[in-house]
């Protein structure tokens, strides 16, 4: 990797914003996995296997799968967001393999959300 | 009208009082997410062709803060007809506002679709837990990936570090952190911008800075998800500290324990060499600043700064007295700046977003002294006896109400609250009736306890305070260092007293010994470790001392806690001769026959209190 220079900066926002908004056709459904130690602790791993294994098994090559720390409720880990292009985002929680199935046959491939596991929709507030 | 970011829509109606006539509102989102993707070009475009239509007296634009739905963005929402509009571009401006605004008609194919209506899962906005949250130091939690510095980039990151580099000098940095009013969050409180200075201005080379994540709160985890979750916040706080004070040499402090905060922190470390954001010639504006990683081996007392900074020199983890400051000489003896990680994490922000912005958030004014109010949000780890623990971050001067009931979601099992303890292991159980007491530094200290570095331990009315203190006063007996006299004696007397109490042992008189002892440790201890620790101590004397006399006076738990004060036994209206904790009874201390009422040999019972969690009869009473 060349040092940045502080133009680089911008470059690396629109380069980024092609890979992770799937709005430039990078992707159509975007999965985040929460790891952090209580992630981890309470499956967070088995959960990324699994989303793995399904995207494996749907043949599906327009999910983009990514890992990101604790979303904060700690309790209601393992967690997942769900992010349909041009849809808000869905956080899923306390989830284990079948659920994990469920949202992806029910919300990825068919774009029903899956009430029963959902939390809430949308983004937190910030800065 | 001028209105700053981050106030919300009802807030506005209220200020613009409906009597001045706007007959529209324009409510650009000037969250980051929509900041970065043009909002405020957007609102330049707006208010030009309003002005083109003469519309500039009838709409007004208002930038707010984050909508939250930051993937759809620069997102707009239109009152009072309550039309959203998303993924706004500059050049939908004038089309928008001929249509719209002008001739009343929206625009469908900027408008946002609800994805599915029939849904019926609520909005974040609408759950306790998150409502009431905000995010700084937290600010891209559960949005990026934080082993990818591209993704940190992509939300401004390191952008705070440029700006300091080219466009300000370094006392200016320092300047505005003191105007920002930014309080050190590891525990002190310490004004920010002031350390800074008093860094900078010492004389002597090279200059340190280093951060605390040492983090050894029992139940505090703060420090190490932000690491988690975004260590480069952290990597570029310090590189902005280190060109405000002049050093170009940083150190992270953190706990072995800490095995994947670890991991991303030496990422994230790697990857900002790679890009050249750390290390020689950053920017190519001749500042120099490397971090190195000190891995701790996991002692409280190594999170005070002066044993810190021992342990880092290969020296026992021992404080030494205070009127030697660390800012003058540190490690090695040399000028060094000590913050905390969530401190660290604010730093970035703060340059960006400005002061007026940061001061609007939180208490008191510290436009004259760093010292008058405490400014910006808290990280605190919420557990214990709470529906929802998890890490929440608030604005300074919500109640405490607000965090344990709004977003906390209140006890569980219909119990009733008792108390909450702040601070740490050294902080003070605050009681019921200071529940609305707005939470920031100066309010906790007042009521005995500290804002510490953020755990916050609910506690419900099965707990007792006298055991509690006792948990807390051995948990620190065990890691005092030992070398001052009274954190080494005075903490073990305490404890005695402690165990003595709740062992149904002590006699009259132990409360006021307990207390002057308390008194001793806090005024006459080398470091704040003992200088705090009798808090937990001194504050349920204050609040349950009932609770207290119970004990020494009637040899009575009142929370029915305590083993050696209460007696276990079976109701025989109540039991119904199941057989069922019998069974399950480890002491077979429980005799009866089936169909009718048993009883327990008090001689054999342990007090596991088994035989209360089995029986389905609720026959079992504690007394
Ligand atoms: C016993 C003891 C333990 C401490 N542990 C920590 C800690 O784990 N993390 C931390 O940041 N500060 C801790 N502190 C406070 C530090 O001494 C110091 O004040 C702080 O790191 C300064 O950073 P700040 O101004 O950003 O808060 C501790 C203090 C004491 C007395």
């Amino acid at each position: 990797m060349p040092k940045l220079r502080i133009e680089d900066l911008d470059k690396i926002v629109n380069e980024q914003k092609k890979i992770t908004s799937l709005r430039d056709g990078a992707g159509r459904v975007k999965i985040t996995v929460h790891m952090g130690t209580c992630g981890i602790s309470a499956g967070a791993r088995k959960i990324m296997t699994e989303v793995m294994h399904c995207i494996e098994e749907s043949g599906a090559s327009d999910i983009i799968v990514t890992t990101s720390g604790c979303a904060g409720f700690c309790s209601r880990e393992p967690m997942i967001t769900v992010e349909v292009i041009e849809q808000a985002p869905v956080k899923y929680v306390d989830l284990d393999k079948k659920k994990v199935k469920e949202i992806f046959d029910e919300h990825i491939m068919k774009g029903n959300v899956v009430k029963d596991y959902a939390l809430a929709i949308g983004s937190e507030q910030t800065s | 009208m001028s209105v700053t970011p981050g106030k919300n829509v009802d807030e506005m109606k209220y200020e613009s009082g409906g009597a001045n006539g706007y007959r529209m509102y324009l409510m650009l989102c000037g969250g980051t997410g929509c900041v970065s993707a043009g909002s405020y070009e957007i609102k330049n475009a707006l208010e030009h062709e309003l002005e083109k239509y003469n519309l500039s007296n009838e709409v007004s634009v208002v930038m707010t803060g984050c909508n939250g739905f930051c993937a759809n963005g620069p997102i707009m929402v239109v009152q009072p007809d309550g039309i959203f509009y998303q993924f706004l571009s500059v050049k939908d401006v004038p089309h928008l506002v001929e249509e719209h605004m002008l001739k009343g008609r929206p625009v469908e194919k900027l408008m946002f679709t609800p994805p599915d209506e029939k849904s019926v899962v609520p909005k974040m906005s609408d759950i306790g837990f998150f409502k009431k949250q905000r995010l700084l130091a937290l600010r891209n939690r559960g949005l990026i990936d934080p082993e990818k510095i591209e993704e940190y980039i992509a939300r401004d990151g390191y952008k705070a570090l440029a700006k300091v580099l080219t466009e300000m000098k370094p006392e200016e940095v320092i300047q505005e952190m003191i105007a920002s009013g930014l309080r050190g969050r590891g525990g002190g409180g310490f004004p920010t911008g002031v350390k800074w200075k008093t860094c900078r201005e010492a004389p002597g080379e090279p200059k340190y800075v280093v951060c605390n994540a040492d983090e050894g709160d029992p139940g505090a985890y703060m420090d190490r998800s932000i690491i988690e979750g975004d260590p480069h916040s952290v990597l570029e706080g310090m590189a902005i500290a280190a060109y405000a004070v002049g050093s170009s040499n940083g150190y992270v402090y953190i706990r072995h324990e800490y095995p994947l905060a670890l991991e991303r922190l030496e990422k994230a470390i790697a990857d900002a060499r790679e890009y050249g954001l750390l290390g020689k010639n950053i920017f190519d504006q001749g500042f120099d600043f490397d971090i190195n990683i000190h891995c701790g081996a996991g002692a409280f007392v190594c999170g005070e700064s002066t044993a810190l900074m021992a342990s880092m020199e290969g020296r026992p983890g021992e404080p030494r007295a205070k009127y030697i400051h660390t800012v003058e000489h540190g490690l090695w003896d040399k000028p060094t700046n000590l913050n905390n990680v969530e401190t660290y994490a604010n730093v970035p922000l703060i340059v960006q977003r400005g002061v007026k912005w940061f001061t609007s958030i939180g208490t008191g004014d510290v436009s004259e002294n760093p010292w008058g109010g405490s400014k910006g949000t808290k990280v605190f780890s919420l557990v214990g006896k709470v529906r929802n623990t998890g890490l929440v971050e608030v604005p300074m001067g919500i109640t405490l109400r607000e965090i344990i009931f709004d977003i906390g979601g209140g006890i569980p099992n219909g119990k009733k609250f008792k108390a909450v303890q702040t601070g740490g292991p050294s902080g003070g159980v605050i009681p019921e009736d200071l529940l609305d007491l707005p939470v920031d530094f100066d309010q906790l200290t007042r009521v005995g306890s500290m804002m510490g570095s953020g755990g916050m331990i609910v506690m419900d009315e099965d707990d007792c305070m006298v055991d509690i203190a006792r948990y807390f006063i051995d948990f620190l007996v065990g890691e005092s260092c030992g070398k001052c006299l009274p954190g080494r004696e005075g903490l073990t007397q305490i404890s005695r007293m402690l165990n003595d109490i709740c062992d149904g042992q002590a006699q009259e008189g132990v409360l006021e010994l307990l207390e002057e002892t308390c008194n001793t440790v806090t005024s006459c201890s080398l470091c704040a470790l003992g200088g705090s620790a009798p808090n937990p101590v001194l504050s349920t004397l204050r609040y349950f001392r009932d609770e207290y006399e119970a004990h020494v006076r009637e040899k009575r738990c009142p929370a029915g806690l305590c083993k050696n004060l209460i007696t276990y036994s079976i109701d025989p209206d109540k039991c119904n001769g199941c057989m069922l904790c019998a069974r399950e009874c480890p002491q077979n201390a429980i005799d009866g026959e089936k169909k009718k009422p048993h009883k327990i040999n008090t001689d054999l019972c342990i007090k596991c209190g088994i035989c209360k969690d089995v029986c389905n009869r609720d026959a079992v009473i504690v007394k």
